[in-house]
């Protein structure tokens, strides 16, 4: 394998991890108003991804670096082409990360109601947009032979950045959900599960219809094996939460994401914009990529950085790895059908 | 105004707000670790005081700093994209290498730390502090090497095809000079944000006590004379360093980027020896070298520049010749890639006001931060408390110095390489040396609306969201030391979701008052 096409996957496996892990950080973000009934249910659902969305962000950052430092062709060419719906998008990311951190800072209910609102927006712009962005990127941009867009601000947001942005959504939400089922307790695990159970087969149509769109345009049998294994794990998931065995639904829904996203990549490659105007505009990870020699040296960073990364992120989620139960609020009367009371603890 | 000037005020308005929280994260997230080290070292519960406390404040603070730092990455995407095409090479490589070796370690840890408390042991969960801020200061470093990349392009060689940079020496990428002595400056005016809040803070809390008549045998007066001694020494000690990194950097950049450092010093005309000018003025809104009128002091700008009394100092007006003939004096007649400005002149010469004064303004709020860091050491010696209300108060108003400092040395060094956003590197010969203008870099297809709507909506939300994170820093300022900070148990209340939780390491700072979670204000976080 040649060094643009290691990048161009090591690309794509930097996009999926963003999706995978903050997807469920979102996924529970949007959820708040749904499943978050009570104050403590909401702030049982912060807690369980308070220590942890901040490093899911990175992943985001990292792939947009990844994209800079590898293919500067393709960001040069897909940021300025979005240029107002990437702005939304850091608006949303820029509200949601305050939010998270501010929403303690003041013990009015009024305060923290508010904050958490915003997270559920933040949260819910932010998904919308990198799915939007993702997926004009794999169906098509309007730009000419320079790179350059054509025809005003949003003329890149047709039905290929809708459909981007909703599969990434319904895919945030049930991940979420899945997410809440697997690491909470009490009242709150109960309803992510009977959601992900209601919604996880429709959730998935969106994201499976985006992966067979590009399939369909420019995919190869492995892809469509790909696709075809995307398929069955929503099955696999849909069967486990029934069963109640979280963990492995929420493996299965994972499954669909990455094969999902490795057919749209797959399928994609080696085109990174293709054009809607003129395949002949199309930019290949060729006309994108950075030297050889650049290559090299990023290829050696990432092989001793990221296994780092990896292997501390890990030890993090194995840190948090205890379910949460909600905390008794003195507004709240005992509940029945819950975990015990926690006993204080020893001083 | 066209793109180019929106884009250029949008970049500029982000990255000096975006570097309002910058350099507190890197001094106070330093300092921190000093604090949490000293507690776990010596179970003396005034350090641990001091690490919730300004705990609190630095994660207030940290937070805006990763927020804003997503708009600087996606920028040179979004609005540079000409740039970023040209500079893929080296550039991408540096920033993508920041947030894999750097953010991840930063965020990762961080989140660690603000939930680790009681809940991992605790010299692990020391360590998670420690490896917070390494990610910080590595963050520093990467990105200060890219932008110094821009002032003096190292380990790169033209392409034939394109004229872009292709690297072909990354160590020297990241051991270019320009970036050693941009990385140490900044780490150390970091360290005297750092210190200018820890002194403002701590006489203002030292002093209501003293008039509120509580005893100086308690704890808290023990963390705010403790906290107004390191702040004033690692504020006076970091002056030093700023003066001495900035000295290294001044000599470089009278090799590397001349024009930058004559106009900082409204030098017009060519001396030997030269004089370094202590107040400059000439016609208002004019740029022309020739109305400039100084005071100066004979010689010494020989000396800043080269290290004795007679060399000779280029002047701006010379400088411009020279760059006409070498650069061109007029930009391409290329309305691509020049806009409205192909084929019009070339003015080498940065904005004279902007250098001078931002110049004058960053050795100025320098000097004044060391000087109340002296005024603090000197009031507090030996016990004692001053009562002054200009002098204490005037402390607190000196937290802003630094601040003031450090946004004009940017905009000093940004606006001092203008035409150019890559500079060309003097070492080179003038046939393989790479340079890129501004005017070059803006993205082609992005229309105005676009980027006013972009620098209309960031500044508001910028706007707002400085307005909170005063009045949140104010307000736990004012509140000082509360209960939650005197335990190191977790703050997030008796839940049981981990059983592994360790005993109470905070005896020694009181009882687990830190648990009554969502209803203690001031509780750590979350």
């Amino acid at each position: 394998m040649d060094l643009q096409t290691l990048w161009f996957a090591a690309v794509a496996v930097l996009w999926i991890g963003f999706l995978l892990l903050e997807g469920f950080d979102f996924g529970v973000a949007a959820l708040l108003p749904v499943l978050g009934r009570r104050t403590a249910d909401r702030h049982l659902m912060l807690r369980s991804i308070g220590p942890l969305w901040d490093g899911n962000e990175v992943w985001l950052i990292t792939a947009a670096g990844a994209v800079f430092a590898a293919f500067p062709g393709w960001y040069a060419t897909w940021l300025p082409a979005l240029y107002l719906p990437f702005v939304f998008v850091l608006f949303g990311l820029i509200i949601r990360a305050v939010a998270f951190e501010w929403r303690h800072q003041s013990h009015d209910p009024r305060w923290d109601g508010t904050w958490t609102h915003v997270i559920t927006v933040g949260s819910l712009i932010a998904a919308l947009g990198v799915g939007a962005a993702l997926g004009t990127t794999t169906l098509g941009l309007p730009i000419d032979g320079d790179g350059i867009r054509v025809g005003g601000s949003f003329a890149g947001v047709g039905w290929a950045a809708l459909l981007g942005a909703v599969a990434v959504l319904a895919f945030s939400v049930v991940h979420g959900a899945l997410f809440l089922a697997l690491k909470t307790d009490g009242d709150v695990r109960l309803r992510a599960r009977a959601f992900a159970l209601r919604w996880s087969p429709v959730a998935a149509l969106p994201l499976l219809a985006w992966a067979g769109w590009v399939h369909l345009r420019s995919g190869t049998p492995v892809t469509g094996v790909l696709w075809v294994v995307g398929a069955l794990a929503v099955l696999v998931t849909w069967a486990r939460i029934r069963v109640d065995r979280e963990g492995q639904a929420f493996a299965g829904w994972a499954v669909l994401l990455v094969s999902s996203a490795a057919t749209v990549f797959g399928a994609a490659y080696p085109v990174v914009v293709p054009s809607t105007i003129d395949p002949a505009f199309d930019v290949t990870i060729a006309d994108a990529a950075v030297s050889d020699y650049t290559l090299t040296v990023m290829t050696w960073a990432a092989a001793v950085g990221l296994p780092v990364v990896l292997a501390y992120q890990a030890w993090t989620y194995w840190v948090f790895r205890k379910r949460l139960t909600a905390e008794p609020q003195h507004e709240d009367a005992p509940r029945s059908g819950e975990a015990p009371a926690p006993s204080e603890l020893p001083a | 105004m066209d793109v180019l000037d929106i884009a250029r005020w949008q970049f500029g308005i982000t990255t000096v707000y975006h570097f309002m929280m910058v350099p507190l994260t890197i001094g106070l997230g330093i300092l921190l670790v000093v604090m949490h080290t000293m507690w776990v070292r010596t179970d003396d519960p005034e350090w641990l005081r001091m690490t919730r406390f300004w705990g609190k404040i630095f994660l207030i603070n940290f937070v805006l700093g990763v927020a804003t730092g997503l708009v600087q990455e996606f920028q040179f995407g979004l609005a540079w994209s000409e740039y970023s095409r040209f500079v893929g090479d080296v550039f991408g490589s540096l920033l993508a290498l920041e947030a894999l070796l750097a953010f991840f370690l930063e965020s990762t840890f961080l989140g660690l730390w603000i939930f680790g408390w009681g809940r991992i042991p605790k010299k692990l969960h020391l360590a998670t502090l420690w490896a917070a801020v390494l990610g910080s200061i590595v963050s520093a470093y990467f990105i200060i090497a890219a932008n110094s990349w821009m002032q003096h392009p190292v380990g790169v060689v033209a392409d034939d095809a394109t004229g872009r940079p292709v690297q072909v020496d990354f160590l020297a990428v990241l051991t270019n000079n320009t970036a050693l002595a941009a990385f140490t400056h900044t780490i150390v005016a970091a360290l005297m944000v750092a210190g200018a809040l820890l002194v403002g803070v701590g006489l203002y809390h030292l002093r209501k006590r003293k008039l509120a008549g509580k005893p100086a045998g308690e704890i808290d007066h023990g963390v705010w004379r403790r906290s107004v001694r390191i702040g004033g020494w690692v504020s006076l000690a970091a002056f030093v360093l700023v003066a001495a990194t900035g000295d290294w950097q001044a000599k470089l950049m009278y090799h590397q980027q001349p024009l930058k450092m004559s106009s900082a010093e409204a030098l017009c005309e060519t001396e030997a020896p030269a004089s370094f000018s202590i107040f400059a003025w000439n016609k208002l809104g004019s740029n022309e070298c020739d109305d400039v009128h100084s005071i100066t002091v004979p010689g010494l700008l020989s000396f800043l520049a080269h290290g004795d009394f007679t060399s000779e100092v280029p002047g701006v007006n010379e400088l411009q010749e020279r760059y006409s003939e070498v650069y061109g004096a007029t930009y391409p007649d290329d309305p691509a890639r020049f806009g409205n400005l192909a084929g019009e002149p070339v003015d080498y010469q940065p904005v004279l006001a902007v250098t001078y004064w931002s110049f004058r303004l960053m050795i100025g709020m320098g000097a004044v931060s060391a000087g109340v860091a002296a005024y603090a050491l000197w009031s507090t010696r030996r016990g004692r408390v001053p009562t002054s209300r200009i002098g204490v108060y005037g402390s607190l108003a000196a937290v802003g110095a630094p601040f003031v400092a450090n946004a004009a040395g940017w905009i000093f060094t940004e606006m001092g390489r203008q035409p150019f956003v890559v500079v060309p590197n003097p070492d080179v010969p003038v046939e393989d040396q790479i340079w890129f203008f501004t005017a070059q870099a803006v993205s082609p297809g992005v229309t105005p609306a676009e980027v006013w709507t972009s620098l209309g909506a960031l500044t508001l939300v910028y706007g707002v969201l400085a307005v909170i994170e005063l009045w949140l820093i104010t307000t736990f300022v004012r509140s000082g030391i509360t209960a939650g900070d005197t335990s190191a148990t977790p703050p997030i209340g008796p839940g049981k979701d981990d059983d592994r939780r360790e005993g109470p390491d905070g005896d020694a700072g009181g009882a687990g008052s830190g648990r009554r979670a969502d209803d203690d204000v001031l509780q750590f976080a979350y």
